[in-house]
Parts: C-alpha cells; sequence; structure tokens
C-alpha cells in the first residue's frame, strides 16, 4: 500500500470514528440529568421569561435529533460553537488550553519513553538485584493511583523541599518545564512503570533468539550484540506499548491537571460535563479521539522502519 | 604424526540441576585433521549438537564440561573472554539448522553478511560488501547485489541457508561445524545447498564437523564417520559405513530403507540402554 493511499484509509477511519464517538457522546450529555440553565441563571434561578429566552436562545428545547445535527452542520462550515458557560468561541477556548495539556504529555511521554526503557534493559541484562529492585519499583508504580503520586509530590517536593512550584504553567521556555515537572512525573509513574515491566521482558525474551546464538558463534562484541540483536529487535514490543501508553496519557492528564490546577483540557473537559457545557465537551472529546487516532497511526508508521517484515497497511 | 586441528579428549558435559545431575556427554572424543571432514550420526538426543556446542563454547553456563578440548594446540575450554572472541571470530564457523530464526529477521542480509567483518575486523564497508556479492556468487546466489538490500524473509529457506554458509566462509575460518544445515529445507533445496557446502569446503581445504540423520549423506561427503549413542561415540573410522562392528551401528544401518529394493516393514531398533551398558561392561572386563 503506498503512502498517500495509506493516510487517506486512515483519515477516513478517523472521520468514520469522530462521527460515532460525537453521536454516542452528544446522547450520553443528553440523557444525563441536569441542564446547562442553572450554570447560566446562577444559584437563584431566573424569572420564566429569562429561562424562556435563554432556552430560546441555545436551543434547549430542541429534539435530541435536531440539536445534533445543527451541531455537526456548524462543524462543517468550521464553527464549533460557543461554549454557554464561558460565553465565547469553544475554538478560542481549546486554543489557549490545548498547549498546557501538549507541553505535559509530552513532556510524560519523553520521561516514560527515557525512564521505561532504561530501567527495562538494565534489568533484563544487570539481572540480580538490580532486576529484583527494578521489578518492586515498577509494581509500586504500577499500583499507586495518579492522584496519590500527584499530592505526595506535591508535599514532598514543592511544599515540603520547595524545589517545585505547586501549580500554574509558568511564563514560558524553561519556566514551564520546572512548572510541569512534577506534574508530567505524576502522570507518567504508572505508564513508566508499565514500560519497564514490558522491556525487562522483550529483552529477555530476545536474549534467548536463535539469532542472538548466531551472533555470539561469530564472535561479535557483547555490546554490539546487545545493541545490533537484542535492543533493536526489542523496540518491536515497545514501541507499541508506548504508542497505547501515550494515546492514553492524553485522557491520564484529565486526572493530573486538576489535581496540579493546570488549565489544560483535561480540566476544561471535567468542568464543561459538570455544568453540561455540550459543545465544549464535544470539541474536548473529538480533540482526544484525534489525537489518540493520530498517535496510533504514527506508530503504525514507524512499525514499518522498525520491522521490515511489516509493510504499512498489512494486517500482521 | 602432525597435531590434528581439533582434538576432543574425553569431554563430558554434566547439566547441574538443583537436585541432580545429568551427564549428557558421556566421555566424546575424536580428532578431526586439517582439512579432514568428520560425520557425526546418531539418534536424536544422543549429544551431537551439545558437542558442537561444547567445541564453541556455546553450552548453557549450567553445564559443566570436563575433559579437553584442543584447537591448533590451544585450550578451548581454558581461554578467556577475549581469546574465546577470536577463536569464534576466525578459527570456527558455524552453520545452523534453521536459517530462518538464526538470522536476525530485522537487518539487511548485507548486514548481516558484513557486520562481523566490519564491526570486529575493521574491513572496508564497501570491501566487505565486494566480498560478500563475490562470495555469494560462488554458493549459486544468483544477483547477488540485489540480494544484500533483501531481508531474510523476502528469502527461501535453501537460499537463506546459502547466505548462512556465504557468512560463515566470509570469515574465513578453519573449521566448520555444520548442525543438520538440510534438515530445514524442502529436498530439492537439500542436495543443493549440501553440494555448495562440500564444493567450497574442499575447494578451500576447511575441516568440517557435519551432523546429521543421514547416513548416506555423511558417508559421501566425510572422511570418517562417528556414531552417537547416549552421550558416547561407539564407534568411529572410515570403515563404519561400509563394515560396522558395533551391534548398535549395525542395526542403525540396517533401519535405512534401501532406494533399489521394495522393503514391507523397516526394521525397528532392538538396541537400549540396558543392553548399552551391558556391552560397557563386557568390554571393561
Amino acid at each position: 500500500m503506498s503512502f498517500s493511499a495509506y493516510i487517506l484509509k486512515r483519515i477516513g477511519g478517523l472521520l468514520l470514528v469522530l462521527l460515532v464517538t460525537s453521536f454516542l457522546v452528544f446522547g450520553l450529555l443528553y440523557l444525563a440529568p441536569g441542564s446547562p440553565l442553572a450554570f447560566i441563571l446562577g444559584p437563584r434561578g431566573g424569572t420564566p421569561a429569562q429561562i424562556a429566552a435563554v432556552t430560546q436562545q441555545y436551543h434547549l428545547n430542541d429534539p435530541f435529533i435536531v440539536r445534533y445535527f445543527a451541531w455537526l452542520g456548524d462543524l462543517f462550515r468550521g464553527n464549533l460553537g460557543d461554549s454557554i458557560v464561558y460565553r465565547q468561541p469553544v475554538s478560542d477556548l481549546l486554543f489557549s488550553r490545548a498547549g498546557t495539556t501538549t507541553a505535559l504529555v509530552s513532556l510524560a511521554a519523553v520521561i516514560i519513553a527515557v525512564v521505561g526503557i532504561l530501567a527495562g534493559t538494565f534489568a533484563a541484562l544487570r539481572g540480580g538485584w538490580v532486576d529484583q529492585v527494578v521489578s518492586t519499583l515498577a509494581a509500586i508504580g504500577l499500583s499507586t493511583p495518579v492522584f496519590v503520586v500527584g499530592v505526595a509530590l506535591i508535599s514532598l517536593f514543592a511544599v515540603g523541599l520547595g524545589w517545585f512550584p505547586t501549580f500554574g504553567v509558568g511564563s514560558g521556555g524553561f519556566d514551564t518545564i520546572w512548572h510541569l515537572f512534577l506534574p508530567a512525573v505524576a502522570l507518567s509513574v504508572a505508564s513508566a512503570a508499565y514500560l519497564a515491566r514490558i522491556t525487562r521482558t522483550a529483552v529477555n525474551e530476545e536474549r534467548t533468539r536463535e539469532h542472538v546464538q548466531t551472533a555470539t558463534v561469530r564472535g561479535l562484541s557483547p555490546r554490539l550484540i546487545v545493541r545490533r540483536h537484542v535492543l533493536r529487535n526489542a523496540l518491536i514490543p515497545i514501541t507499541t506499548v508506548l504508542g497505547l501508553t501515550i494515546a492514553t496519557l492524553i485522557a491520564g492528564a484529565v486526572v493530573v491537571e486538576n489535581v496540579f490546577a493546570l488549565d489544560g483540557l483535561g480540566s476544561l473537559l471535567v468542568k464543561a460535563i459538570l455544568q453540561r457545557d455540550f459543545a465544549v465537551v464535544q470539541a474536548v472529546v473529538l480533540v482526544l479521539v484525534v489525537a489518540f487516532v493520530v498517535v496510533n497511526a504514527i506508530v503504525d508508521v514507524l512499525y514499518t522502519f522498525i520491522d521490515p517484515r511489516i509493510s504499512l497497511g498489512s494486517k500482521q | 604424526m602432525t597435531e590434528p586441528l581439533l582434538r576432543l579428549d574425553n569431554v563430558k558435559a554434566t547439566l547441574r540441576r538443583r537436585r541432580s545431575e545429568q551427564v549428557l556427554l558421556n566421555g566424546v572424543s575424536f580428532e578431526i585433521g586439517q582439512g579432514e571432514a568428520l560425520g557425526l550420526v546418531g539418534e536424536s538426543g544422543s549429544g551431537k549438537s551439545l558437542t558442537t556446542r561444547a567445541v564453541t563454547r556455546m553450552l548453557d553456563p549450567a553445564f559443566r564440561v570436563d575433559g579437553s578440548i584442543t584447537f591448533d594446540g590451544a585450550s578451548v575450554l581454558g581461554m578467556n573472554a577475549s581469546a574465546l572472541r577470536k577463536y569464534r571470530q576466525k578459527d570456527v564457523g558455524m552453520i545452523f539448522q534453521d536459517p530462518r530464526a538464526h538470522v536476525n529477521p530485522v537487518h539487511s542480509v548485507g548486514d548481516f553478511l558484513t557486520e562481523a567483518l566490519v564491526r570486529d575486523r575493521g574491513v572496508d564497508q564497501r570491501e566487505a560488501e565486494r566480498r560478500a556479492v563475490a562470495l555469494l556468487d560462488e554458493v549459486g546466489v544468483r544477483n547477488p547485489e540485489a540480494r544484500l538490500r533483501q531481508y531474510p524473509h523476502e528469502l527461501s529457506g535453501g537460499l537463506l541457508q546459502r547466505v548462512m554458509i556465504a557468512s560463515v566462509l566470509l570469515a574465513e575460518p578453519r573449521l566448520i561445524l555444520a548442525d543438520e544445515p538440510t534438515t530445514a529445507l524442502d529436498v530439492t533445496a537439500q542436495s543443493d545447498v549440501m553440494a555448495i557446502l562440500d564444493e567450497q569446503r574442499k575447494a578451500r581445504g576447511l575441516s568440517l564437523l557435519f551432523i546429521t540423520h543421514d547416513l548416506e549423506l555423511a558417508a559421501a561427503c566425510c572422511d570418517r564417520l562417528a556414531v552417537m549413542y547416549a552421550g558416547e561415540i561407539v564407534e568411529q573410522g572410515a570403515h563404519v559405513y561400509d563394515t560396522p562392528t558395533h551391534p548398535y551401528t549395525v542395526e542403525l544401518l540396517g533401519a535405512r530403507p534401501d532406494i533399489d529394493a521394495k522393503a514391507e516393514r523397516l526394521p525397528v531398533l532392538t538396541y537400549n540402554r540396558e543392553i548399552h551398558e551391558r556391552l560397557k561392561a563386557e568390554a571393561m572386563a
């Protein structure tokens, strides 16, 4: 399959997935109890005239299908709609917050890849007590919830030692990395632990392969064997897991952003759901789905470079 | 008499388990001279592959190896890590049974052939490729330049085994160990690959330790045969194929189907561990 045909196929698949998820999310929000009216009119409620006006303005009484297609029609015209609660275009809201989440997830992805692969490889190659320590730490990391890790990190490194700020995203550049470091660590602990275990297993498995025996009996240097024949081949399972992990990080960011009071997409999504801010919820979900599909597509393309037996779009 | 290239003297390999020990090679002794071919035959589990692994020091660390293995006067079992690497790089070459499993699937054929030369011997990449192309041509691979760019999964089993043979010859070893090099191939590829191996070996004057189940093949391309049973060599020499003397060898040779005669039923081997132990005890007495 050619590269352009592959991309077209993936985009087609993406559009279908987006259509289905948007319908599901819209339907679920519609079915959930509560109405945006309470948030628009404030705690004391409004006069019947105000309620009627708002209901009229946002088409709250229209049937589900009509509202869904109205939203879909706007979307095709490039309009994500307006937030009922913030009273501004959803696209503006998304833009101002997407940067934070992107930076957070990217930083976490780097931490996961570096720590997970290094720790797993180290554990497999050294064995003995190194292996024991890494495996134990990985088990602890895997079983500790994100919010616990987040709170623990804040109380130790931000409040206790004062090395890091407790909240906010800083003022760009290095300051942002400094601000996002603790949240990224909190976000990556479980995934790094998981990746370390996968790497350890993959490396151990590759070491016993027959082709590694061939390399050994040819008298290649141990370092070359590890790099070219063990780690290189172990990359195949490692990439799979890393790709899936990064895709799910975007959803995991919801919790971390709330713990560290970051104004990213995750915290926006939670607020929007609580306030029945349909347009915002839809838009954020669409962004998450697109990100998930794009990350997976990138991993698929990477595969063809890592494993020559796999070609683009093959079922293998 | 000159010193043989490879000499195994009373080699024992013992697998150490937590509670028990199991002797899997029980006093194997043989010699291979310069340019000589020895065929090692015997049933599955008799210790043929274990013997080649002992010669290359590729046995699992759980094995204890006693006795002596001498290559060109140097003790193989006594080599330190760097001497062992040199020995594996330059002196012995190993051809495995299943090339599909024994060639790394993620590197190209060219990378596989040249990596030992380029990384360990400091040969220039272009020069290494030139040598690889020349050798592929010699082992009967057509279009060798194009093959270098291909990956192992794009080649047939027979072709890949030729690549494996070429990779061993590229290192210019003095002894080739071939562990059932044709067993995993289909019948038509088998004879081609074997013919190439035999031809190249003779042309270069290399020594060969050839492991096989195929007695006729072993007799055809080896100077001497050694027959293994239960981790021991029961009989060896140039006479084995035509005039066997050991009861196990006699039965083994009798169990081959004859291509000229129609046989109703092939004889079943009656030789077993009990007879083996009794014969050994009688020989001692």
